[in-house]
C-alpha cells in the first residue's frame, strides 16, 4: 500500500462531492456533497499522518477529530436553515430560492 | 497431527473452564499456520453466538414467568413441564410463520432493515470482558467501539420504520430515533465519569481498576462510592431507554402505534428484531456490569476460586431480571415526560455527577480521621442538592385536582 | 493489505456515486451512511483508531440520522420531480471532473508522495490523544466545546417554528371553552 493510492481514492471521492453539490437541485443533497468533500479531506490527513515518518506526532489524527465536530455542527446548521428556508418557501429546490436574484 | 489437535482443544477447553490464561494458544500451535486466524476467529465468535442467544431462550422464558408472576397468573405452562421448553416452540413458530411485504413497501430497504439491526448489536459483545482472560478483542479505545456500534442501529431502525409505508411504523421509528439519542447523551456520560476515575477506555482494563477490597471486604467496585452510585442510576435509566424496554417502550407502545417500526414485520425477520432487542440489552447490561458492577471481580474475597464468568453471567442475569421487574410495575411514559426526563433532568445530573467524581478523585489524598465520611457527605450534598433542585424546579405547577365528568357521574 | 482497500474503496466510490445520483433522497441518506461507514473501515485500516469510532459516532450516529430528520420534515421524499438535476449539470459536471483531473495529475507528479510506504513506527495509544488534547491543544479544545454549544443553540433557535401571536380568548366569546361549576 502507498500513500498515492489513498490520495487519489480520496482525490475520486471529493470530485464526487463535488459533482453532486453543483449538479443537484435539493439543497438537503448539497449539504451532502459538501459533507463528502469534508470526509475526503478528512482521509487526506489521516493516510499523510500514517505515512509521515513520526506517526507519534498526532496532528493530523487531532486534525480530523476536530474537523468531524466542526462537520457536525456545520451539518446541524445547515440542515436547520434549510428546514427553516422549507418553512417559508414550501420547497427545498434551490432554483426557487432565488428572491435575491436582480 | 489429529492427537495433537484434540489435545489442544481439550486442553483449550479445561483452561477456559478453569479460568486459566490464554486458552486459545493451547489449541493454535498444533494447527498448520494457514488455518490459525480463521480458527481464533471462530472460536472467539461462535460462542457468544451460541451463550447469548441460549440466554435470549432463556430469558424470554423468565420474562414471560416472571410477568406472570408480577400480574398474579401463571406464564406459560403448556409446552414440557414447567413450560421450559415455550422458548423453542416460540422460535418454531416465528420461523415458520408467512413473511408478509407490503406491496408499497420498499423492498431493499425492508429486507435490509432486520440485517441492519443485528449486525451491530452483535459487534457490540466483541469487546465486553466476560472473564478473567476472556476478552475477545481488547480494543484501546473498546468503550468508543461500543458506543459507535450502539449508536449505528438508530439508522437501521429508520430504515425499518420508513421502508414500511406505513404510519405507524414511520412515526414509531421516529420515536424511537428521538429517543435513542436523547438517551445516549446521558447514558455516554455516566460512561466518561467512570473512563476518567480509571484513566481507559478499555473495558478489560476498567474492570481490572475495580479489583481489591476496602477494608477487607468491601468490594472496590465503582458502584460503591458516591458518583459510582449516581452513575449507575443514570446508565441503568438510560439503557432501559436505549434498549427500548418498558417503561420507555413508546416506540411500540400498542395502544397508540399498534407495534412501532415492527409493524409491517412477520416471521423471520420478526424474529431477527426481537432478537436483536434482547441482544441489545444484553449488551448494554453487560456494559453496566462491567462499568460499575466490577464485570467478572467476586464480590467477597476468598471467593475467587469461583470461575469468573460465573460472576460476569450471574451479575448479567441480575440486571435483566430487574429490567423484567420494572416492566412488570412501573406504567409507561407520556412522549413529552420521556424526554423532559432526559435532557432536563438526567443531562443536569449527569454533568453534575461528573464534578462530583472529580471532587471525590481529587480528595482521595485526605489522610486525616473521618476523612472518608466527609467526601461521602461533601458527594451526597452535591448529588442530593442537585437531584432535590432539578425535581422541585421540572415538577409540574399546577396542583392535580379531582376529574370531573360532564355527561356522566 | 491491498484486497481489502481495493474492496472497502470500491464500496466507497460506489456507494459515494448512488448518494449523489438516486432519485429517492432517503435512499441517497442511506447510501452517504455507507460512504461514512466505508470511510471508518479506512481510518482502522490505517492505525487511526479512534478517530475511525468516532466517524461511526457522529457521522452515522448523528449526521445521517439528522439528514434523515430533514428530509422527512422537508417532505422531499414524496416529491418526484420530473428531473433531480440543476441547469447547469453540465457545467458541474465537467468542473468536478477537471478538479479530479488536476489533483491526480498533482498527486503523481508530487515528489514527496511517490512511492512512499508505511513506516514501522508505533503508533500512538489513546491515551497520548488524551493527553496531547488536554495538555498542548486544549484551547482548540474549548474553542470547539463553544462552537458546538452555539452551533447546537442556533440550529434549534433556526429550525424553531415561529410562533403566531395567539390573542387571549375572552370568556363568552365563541370557541371560548364553557365554563363549569
Amino acid at each position: 500500500m502507498q500513500l498515492h493510492h489513498y490520495l487519489i481514492f480520496s482525490a475520486l471521492l471529493f470530485a464526487v462531492g463535488l459533482a453532486g453539490a453543483l449538479t443537484r437541485r435539493n439543497g438537503i443533497l448539497v449539504l451532502v456533497g459538501i459533507e463528502l468533500m469534508l470526509n475526503a479531506a478528512n482521509l487526506n490527513f489521516i493516510a499523510f499522518w500514517r505515512f509521515s515518518a513520526d506517526p507519534q506526532a498526532m496532528q493530523g489524527i487531532l486534525f480530523v477529530l476536530f474537523s468531524i465536530a466542526i462537520a457536525a455542527a456545520e451539518a446541524a446548521v445547515g440542515l436547520a436553515l434549510i428546514i427553516s428556508i422549507y418553512r417559508h418557501y414550501k420547497t427545498t429546490n434551490l432554483e426557487e430560492m432565488n428572491s435575491l436574484q436582480g | 497431527m489429529i492427537a495433537d489437535v484434540l489435545n489442544g482443544i481439550l486442553l483449550m477447553l479445561w483452561r477456559v473452564v478453569s479460568d486459566q490464561p490464554a486458552p486459545l494458544a493451547a489449541l493454535l500451535p498444533a494447527l498448520p499456520e494457514a488455518l490459525r486466524p480463521v480458527v481464533s476467529a471462530v472460536l472467539c465468535v461462535s460462542p457468544i453466538i451460541g451463550v447469548f442467544a441460549t440466554l435470549f431462550a432463556l430469558t424470554t422464558l423468565m420474562e414471560r414467568k416472571g410477568l406472570g408472576r408480577i400480574q398474579n397468573r401463571l406464564g406459560p405452562n403448556r409446552v414440557g413441564p414447567f413450560g421450559i421448553l415455550q422458548p423453542a416452540a416460540d422460535g418454531l413458530k416465528m420461523l415458520t410463520k408467512e413473511d408478509i411485504i407490503p406491496r408499497s413497501a420498499d423492498k431493499l430497504v425492508h429486507f435490509l432493515a432486520p440485517v441492519a439491526l443485528a449486525v451491530p448489536t452483535l459487534l457490540a459483545y466483541a469487546v465486553l470482558p466476560y472473564g478473567r482472560n476472556l476478552v475477545p478483542l481488547d480494543l484501546d479505545a473498546g468503550l468508543l467501539f461500543f458506543f459507535a456500534v450502539g449508536a449505528s442501529t438508530e439508522l437501521a431502525i429508520f430504515m425499518a420504520g420508513w421502508s414500511s409505508h406505513n404510519k405507524y411504523s414511520l412515526l414509531g421509528a421516529m420515536r424511537a430515533i428521538a429517543q435513542m439519542i436523547s438517551y445516549e447523551i446521558p447514558l455516554i456520560l455516566s460512561a466518561v465519569t467512570v473512563v476518567m476515575i480509571a484513566g481507559s477506555l478499555s473495558p478489560a482494563h476498567i474492570v481490572a481498576r475495580q479489583d481489591g477490597f476496602i477494608w477487607g471486604w468491601v468490594p472496590h467496585w465503582y458502584v460503591l462510592t458516591p458518583w459510582g452510585f449516581v452513575g449507575f442510576l443514570i446508565f441503568t435509566t438510560a439503557s432501559l431507554a436505549e434498549s427500548n424496554r418498558s417503561p420507555f417502550d413508546l416506540p411500540e407502545a400498542e395502544s397508540e402505534l399498534i407495534a412501532g417500526h415492527l409493524t409491517e414485520y412477520s416471521g423471520f425477520k420478526y424474529a431477527l428484531f426481537f432478537l436483536a432487542e434482547y441482544l441489545g440489552m444484553f449488551a448494554i447490561s453487560g456494559l453496566g456490569v462491567t462499568l460499575f458492577l466490577g464485570g467478572w471481580q467476586a464480590p467477597l474475597p476468598g471467593l475467587d476460586w469461583v470461575p469468573s464468568y460465573l460472576w460476569f453471567f450471574s451479575k448479567l442475569i441480575l440486571m435483566v431480571f430487574i429490567f423484567i421487574w420494572i416492566r412488570g410495575t412501573v406504567p409507561r411514559l407520556r412522549v413529552d415526560q420521556l424526554l423532559n426526563l432526559a435532557w432536563k433532568f438526567l443531562l443536569p445530573l449527569a454533568l453534575i455527577n461528573l464534578f462530583t467524581a472529580a471532587i471525590w478523585h481529587f480528595t482521595a489524598v485526605w489522610q486525616f480521621p473521618g476523612a472518608l465520611l466527609l467526601r461521602w457527605l461533601l458527594s451526597a450534598v452535591m448529588i442530593g442538592g442537585a437531584y432535590v433542585v432539578l425535581g422541585r424546579a421540572l415538577s409540574p405547577r399546577k396542583k392535580v385536582s379531582l376529574r370531573t365528568y360532564r355527561y356522566a357521574t | 493489505m491491498q484486497i481489502p482497500f481495493a474492496i472497502i474503496a470500491a464500496l466507497t466510490i460506489v456507494a459515494g456515486i448512488a448518494a449523489m445520483s438516486l432519485r429517492k433522497l432517503v435512499h441517497c441518506a442511506l447510501c452517504l451512511a455507507l460512504v461514512f461507514a466505508g470511510l471508518a473501515a479506512m481510518y482502522l485500516q490505517l492505525g487511526a483508531q479512534f478517530v475511525g469510532f468516532a466517524q461511526i459516532l457522529v457521522y452515522i450516529g448523528a449526521v445521517a440520522i439528522l439528514v434523515v430528520f430533514a428530509i422527512l420534515l422537508t417532505n422531499s421524499s414524496s416529491s418526484l420531480l420530473p428531473t433531480v438535476r440543476s441547469r447547469s449539470w453540465v457545467f458541474g459536471l465537467v468542473v468536478a471532473v477537471l478538479v479530479f483531473a488536476t489533483l491526480v495529475k498533482v498527486i503523481l507528479a508530487s515528489s514527496t508522495v511517490a512511492g512512499r510506504s508505511l513506516p514501522e513506527n508505533p503508533l500512538p495509544t489513546v491515551k497520548d490523544l488524551g493527553t496531547q488534547m488536554m495538555t498542548y491543544y486544549i484551547l482548540p479544545l474549548e474553542v470547539m466545546g463553544l462552537l458546538l454549544t452555539a452551533a447546537t443553540i442556533g440550529a434549534v433557535i433556526i429550525a424553531m417554528q415561529e410562533k403566531k401571536p395567539v390573542e387571549p380568548l375572552k370568556p363568552g366569546s365563541a370557541g371560548a371553552p364553557p365554563t363549569h361549576p
